[in-house]
């Protein structure tokens, strides 16, 4: 049994500890908003915040994370009101959508840490995938996400 | 009859240009958008559930009215990231003057569909399909329930029909000024019989379509609730790690369960094949994990069959020598090339050949099933929930009135979620384990290893110039490997007729069988032949020292045969005038052409469509596309012009992919590539500046728009870097090519 604090709750889950924190997230802990895809951190689907850092779940081992401050999609904000969320919405982001998630908890620690980043801050920091060609929506999103969370 | 109005880019988009250009901020958002800060959901997390209550009054199977007047609208259609939810609810309410803020969706009743004689008419999404076959049926559901609403008011006041009026789910009584809303008036309009159906708008009726609409499930999408089916989630749910034969058509010779079984949650090994069903092993167990480690640990022996040593060189090989063998199927002869092309001086002729592509969905392949003797459960994300649900019948014997598929959300599709490989494996698991539900789970590189790739090709181009440069002979050969959907059409498409003017003509094709099975992939032909084609015109427009654009349309004006040719010069010129063709541009730099109209044999709509590639190469021969215009054809409307936008974004991208460094090679009669490091997509820092330019070309209803860019951008891209570099591109993909210049 590991102990693990997912969005402010401390969770016991019966996983091996090499289990990739992804699949405790998903099956023992039951939120699926935190996406499988590669499952070797190529993509950043399953980009969760640990202690504020931007982490691609799918490698990183159960064991290794406990006792630490995991966040993931579901409790980046109440209500979805992240003003990377707000702006997502307003820029219209998604298109199927599987990968943005991800994107937007790679966006939120990347605001967290500069709240004004450039375009190349973007470039270095977010370099989640998207086979939907999202990309120019996702770097104007976090510019307007800045705006926002500077008014706010 | 043609109009030369072209719509005018809209902000939003210049805004989105600019900023891929590198200059930030100064942003602006489409504040005409119809659903103007959609901050919730108009669908469930869970697509398949309905939302419907139970005061609410179905007026017809499409349109349901609650008292308070919410409308929900059901939708046929899969959502795979297209949009296809809010444009089916737009072409439904266009009709039925409803208040959109009130709208919102949910997906059809798969099951209702076979129990009532297949009501919702077709449940496929392919091939730009939705709107284009989708708009007479639901524009005319809309309409029906807007008269009967409206009947059902003319009879509580006792007055004619022809004294209302209605908008925004209010009817009134123009002469007393009395108002219902239709929440007051669904009951009775549900029990009302029209006399006759009621005449549905003309496109320049239109007020909801054509504006530009945020999609009604991205909110979903923003804060992890939208359910994909790799997301689903059932009480005493198992889930399983499958592996198929990794030689195509190989079996399983023996495995050893013991190895594994002990292993921590495990619960079963159970065997899978059959019809379409590539053989394979899977273990269940208590969590993904476990089953997924423990398949990795698992010993099988797999009989290979007689596939073992096959290899894309050899399939290219062959294809090669395939060129030469006589009995080619002619689908175009015109007049005597051959005697042309004898007699002729100025040959010239080129070999073009392209690779097998996967389709890369991010979402890795899943289902969900539960199987008991009198019903089966099956939770999806299909772009064919029709033929899932009747192969799902075959496989389990249980009748289609009483399997109950739930589609979810697609993790993309791009024709990969249109085979049901994926549903046939998981009820065939689920069959094994005593009706607890599973979901099987494949790895990416199961995902990768186990597609309906995008069909190989070779292809043979001949022509001979006259005196002035134009074609007088042409020849194309091409050679269709395994091209298992849909047929020979596949190979056929966009070549069939040469939208330019030839005087001698002649195309024909071989078709050739590999192991490796194919399927459809976004543009279904259209991104081997375009390629093909694009790229010949283009050798033969520098051949005859012309330059490329004034080249195509001297022959396309020239073609008396090509129905609406001022339409496609119009599209034409509208990319180069946008693109300021033929400016100097620094060394290593150049700009490349292409035109198509997505024509296919078995449909009279198309879609004009032209493409202009600014691409820098540097002397290394790094290759950095700076630009990518487009320009299409909108006939009389675009149902969601932000939706469209988008569709031809994600198109570059796909393209731009597949041309760059994408191919799916074989060896030892499997493939080679398994995950995003071996078959890349593109990445946020390669995504050039994307210009839509919308052109109202034609008058008729375009073909579609989810699949009408992509063939364009390779051959865009390559007659590009031939501009820049001198080097002429005719295999794909790039990476393949050494394009430094000094």
């Amino acid at each position: 049994m590991l102990s693990l604090k997912v969005n402010r709750k401390t969770y016991s889950v019966d996983v091996e500890p090499e289990t990739p924190l992804l699949w405790v997230i998903r099956d023992s802990i039951g939120l699926t908003g935190t996406k499988f895809s590669c499952g070797k951190a190529l993509c950043g689907a399953c980009t969760v915040h640990v202690n504020g850092k931007p982490v691609r779940s799918c490698v990183v081992p159960a064991s290794q994370v406990v006792g630490q401050e995991i966040t993931t999609i579901e409790g980046l904000s109440p209500n979805a009101q992240h003003p990377a969320q707000i702006a997502w919405r307003e820029a219209d982001v998604p298109e199927c959508g599987y990968c943005q998630s991800g994107q937007i908890m790679a966006a939120a620690a990347l605001l967290a840490n500069k709240p004004n980043p450039t375009d190349a801050d973007i470039e270095r920091e977010i370099t989640n995938l998207c086979r939907c060609g999202t990309y120019l929506r996702i770097r104007q999103a976090i510019h307007r996400a800045a705006q926002i969370a500077a008014r706010a | 009859m043609s109009t030369n109005r072209e719509i005018n880019r809209r902000e939003f988009i210049v805004t989105t240009a600019a900023v891929g250009g590198g200059l930030a901020l100064g942003l602006t958002f489409p504040m005409s958008s119809a659903g103007l800060a959609l901050d919730a959901a108009k669908i469930s997390a869970r697509p398949w559930e309905s939302l419907a209550g139970k005061g609410d009054i179905e007026v017809d199977p499409w349109v349901v009215i609650a008292p308070d007047d919410t409308v929900t609208l059901r939708i046929g259609q899969s959502e795979m990231g297209q949009g296809v939810i809010t444009s089916c609810a737009k072409m439904l309410a266009e009709e039925l003057e409803c208040d959109w803020s009130k709208v919102r969706a949910e997906y059809v009743s798969v099951n209702r569909h076979f129990r009532e004689n297949k009501v919702y008419k077709r449940l496929l999404t392919t091939s730009s399909s939705s709107v284009r076959l989708g708009r007479p049926y639901l524009q005319q559901a809309g309409a029906s329930a807007r008269e009967r609403l409206m009947a059902a008011a003319a009879q509580t006041w006792g007055v004619p029909r022809s004294e209302l009026t209605v908008k925004d789910s209010v009817i009134t009584h123009k002469p007393t000024g009395r108002t219902l809303r239709y929440g007051q008036v669904a009951q009775n309009a549900a029990a009302i019989k029209l006399s006759a159906e009621p005449n549905i708008k003309t496109p320049d009726q239109f007020t909801l379509m054509k504006k530009p609409t945020k999609l009604l499930d991205a909110p979903l999408k923003v804060d992890g609730s939208a359910v994909y089916g790799i997301d689903v989630r059932l009480p005493g749910m198992l889930y399983a790690a499958a592996k198929a034969s990794p030689v195509f058509l190989g079996k399983v010779k023996k495995y050893s369960a013991d190895a594994v079984k002990s292993r921590p949650g495990v619960h079963a090994v159970v065997e899978f094949s059959g019809p379409q069903i590539e053989a394979g092993v899977a273990v269940v167990a208590d969590t993904y994990w476990r089953a997924k480690t423990a398949l990795d640990l698992l010993p099988i022996e797999w009989d290979e069959g007689s596939h073992g040593s096959d290899n894309s060189e050899g399939f290219f090989k062959m294809s090669r020598a395939v060129l030469e063998e006589p009995g080619a199927k002619v689908v175009t002869q015109l007049g005597e090339p051959e005697a042309v092309l004898k007699s002729s001086s100025q040959i010239v002729e080129a070999i073009y050949e392209v690779p097998y592509l996967d389709h890369t969905v991010m979402e890795p392949f899943n289902c969900t099933a539960q199987v008991t003797p009198d019903r089966v459960e099956i939770w999806v994300g299909s772009q064919d929930p029709e033929v899932a649900t009747m192969d799902a019948s075959k496989i389990t014997g249980v009748p289609v009135e009483h399997i109950y598929l739930h589609n979810c959300f697609l993790g993309g599709g791009f024709g990969r979620r249109g085979n049901q490989d994926d549903v046939r494996q998981a009820v065939s698991i689920a069959k094994q384990l005593d009706g607890r539900p599973v979901k099987v789970i494949w790895s990416r590189e199961e995902t990768m290893r186990h597609g309906y790739y995008r069909p190989m090709r070779v292809s043979r181009f001949r022509a001979a110039l006259g005196p002035d440069g134009k074609p007088l002979a042409w020849t194309t050969r091409v050679i269709g490997i395994d091209e298992d959907y849909p047929g020979d059409e596949q190979t056929i498409r966009g070549l069939h007729q040469l939208p330019y003017q030839v005087p001698n003509q002649l195309f024909d094709y071989h078709l050739r069988k590999t192991h490796v099975p194919t399927g459809p992939w976004t543009s279904v032909g259209r991104s081997q032949n375009e390629f093909f084609l694009e790229t010949f015109v283009d050798e033969l427009a520098h051949a005859a020292g012309k330059d490329p654009f004034q080249y195509r349309r001297t022959l396309l004006e020239g073609n008396p045969d090509l129905r609406f040719s001022k339409a496609w010069v119009q599209v034409l010129s509208a990319v180069t005038a946008k693109t300021d063709w033929g400016r100097q541009l620094p060394a290593g730099t150049g700009m490349g052409i292409a035109i198509g109209d997505s024509r296919r044999l078995s449909r009279k709509e198309y879609t004009i469509c032209a493409a202009v590639a600014t691409v820098s190469v540097s002397k290394k021969g790094e290759v950095r596309v700076e630009r990518f215009d487009v320009a299409m054809d909108t006939g009389p409307f675009l149902v969601n012009p932000l939706a469209a936008e988008r569709q031809v974004e994600m198109q570059v991208t796909m393209g731009l992919a597949a041309t760059l460094r994408q191919e799916i090679t074989i060896e030892k009669g499997r493939v080679v590539q398994s995950n995003f490091d071996d078959y890349p997509l593109l990445r946020a820092t390669e995504i050039p500046e994307i210009g839509v330019h919308w052109v109202r070309a034609t008058d008729d209803p375009i073909a579609g728009i989810g699949e009408e860019v992509v063939g364009w951008v390779a051959p865009a891209v390559c007659n590009a870097i031939f501009a820049a570099t001198g080097k002429r591109i005719r295999s794909l993909p790039l990476k393949n090519h050494d394009l430094s210049w000094t």
